[in-house]
């Protein structure tokens, strides 16, 4: 310990024979980042401060509002209208001045995940929607960072450490391994639309802040490959064992140039899920973006002597003419089809939502793969 | 055989999915996961809408699996709020 002042402050955690002072300097060296300083993160923030994390970054763009304040309990009346990032900085820093409290006053995007994630050891995932929750599985598991995962619905919270080792011959398990896909809009209530107990993202916060220091200080035994659901109302658990999914790398970006082309918006947004109601167009860049995003048919549904060929993507070559024939050619859930100008694939875009309804998810090239090249040509 | 035809097993809920058919009940004669799912989806129309995970045993299963009178099922599905 630096100093005594620093002793006394540690001084009822480092009498544990499990921590001691070695676990008290592996917190003070530790670097965690947390994502979304609302219901979660506030204990989540207050417990790591307290307990003497050396360094911890807050994101989160959002402000202080009167509802928040039944579960965010860091804050009060007078923070309203300011920043939850710096206000929580500030308050965290009269807790304990001795730690470095950095707050990111931004909302989490592809760009700026890459930069800060380069800067912590642990990520830990307090947020309130399915487009950032995913963004920050699939950043951690290129980046290999272990990620504390809390949510919440109603009386219901759910907590997991995904891509986490506990022993050397385990196999990393991340989100996507449990819920391969987002939910479409409006499936899963949030908790301004379902409303939640204040307490209750009190009790997984502080299961997170838990499963955060026992990653740190290498004592007991973390939630990796495991899901834990609390239910409050009759305080019941229920703690899963997970495994890895093969199909789940493919629907992780590669690498960083891939994760940065991917639009975690639009994954969870319900134009994506109901596509076929009204048009299911796509324009070049919504295509590229599913090609990125991997496990899709791209369908030619031109003649086979018609050019331009298609050669800078991979695509079945199914002609209008013969498609309801050759429909078992098709495997992936998500199918987009072209042809020269977008005309022959929209009615191939109906044909195949016929026969498959909603169990796939059929798209038509707007502009054709003409317009596409255009396109590729300016950027 | 006689066990087998009378075979009941506990099923649980959680977060959306138990305001849509309870938090745990019992059902009988069914011979692995698909075949339940699909008595549940006929029974409470609105899970065939819903995502979630299924666990048998407390373990998380990705493809139909055999059931006997003492298996737990557990569906969960995602949630978002923090």
């Amino acid at each position: 310990m630096s100093n005594a002042n620093s002793y006394e402050r540690y001084r009822r955690q480092i009498i544990l024979p499990e921590v001691g002072e070695e676990g008290q300097q592996k917190l003070l060296r530790a670097k965690v980042l947390v994502i979304g300083a609302g219901g979660l993160g506030c204990p989540v923030l207050q417990y790591l401060s307290a307990g003497g994390v050396g360094t911890i970054g807050i994101v989160d763009d959002d402000v202080v509002a009167l509802n928040n304040l039944h579960r965010q309990v860091l804050y009060s009346v007078n923070d309203i209208g300011s920043s939850k990032a710096e206000r929580a900085a500030c308050i965290l820093h009269q807790l304990n001045p001795e730690i470095k409290i950095i707050p990111y006053n931004e909302r989490l995007t592809v760009r700026n995940a890459l930069i800060f994630f380069d800067e912590f050891d642990i990520i830990i995932d307090g947020t309130d929607n399915f487009s950032t929750r995913y963004m920050i599985n699939d950043a951690c598991v290129l980046m290999k960072k272990p990620l504390v995962y809390g949510a919440i619905y109603q009386f219901e919270g759910q907590v997991s450490v995904f891509n986490f080792k506990r022993n050397e011959n385990d196999e990393t398990v991340n989100y996507r391994d449990l819920f391969p896909n987002p939910p479409e809009e409006g499936e899963i209530l949030n908790c301004e639309e379902a409303g939640v107990l204040g307490v209750l993202p009190g009790i997984i916060g502080t299961m997170m802040a838990n499963e955060t220091i026992k990653l740190v200080t290498g004592i007991g035994e973390p939630l990796a490959n495991q899901l834990l659901a609390y239910n409050s109302l009759n305080n019941q658990v229920y703690q899963l064992t997970l495994s890895a999914r093969k199909e789940t790398r493919s629907l992780i970006p590669e690498n960083k140039a891939a994760f940065l082309q991917m639009d975690y918006e639009w994954l969870c947004s319900s134009e994506k899920t109901h596509p076929t109601a009204v048009g299911s167009e796509i324009d070049a860049d919504t295509f590229n973006a599913l090609i990125a995003n991997g496990n899709v048919d791209v369908i030619d549904v031109r003649e086979p002597y018609e050019t331009p060929l298609a050669n800078d993507f991979h695509n079945i070559k199914i002609p209008l003419t013969q498609l309801s024939e050759n429909t078992s050619l098709i495997k992936s859930d998500t199918i987009v089809a072209f042809c020269q100008r977008g005309n022959r694939s929209l009615q191939a875009a109906n044909i195949l939502s016929g026969i498959f309804g909603s169990g796939k998810k059929v798209y038509s090239l707007r502009g054709g793969i003409v317009e596409w090249m255009k396109q590729k040509q300016t950027v | 055989m006689l066990s087998v035809l009378f075979m009941k097993l506990e099923v649980l809920m959680f977060g959306r999915l138990a305001d849509i058919a309870g938090n745990s009940f019992t059902v009988k004669d069914v011979a692995d996961t698909d075949r339940l799912i699909n008595t549940l989806h006929k029974t409470y129309p609105a899970l065939a809408d819903t995502k979630y995970v299924i666990a048998v045993n407390k373990q998380v299963i990705t493809s139909n699996t055999l059931l006997n009178e003492d298996s737990v099922v557990a569906l969960l599905p995602p949630f978002s709020g923090g």
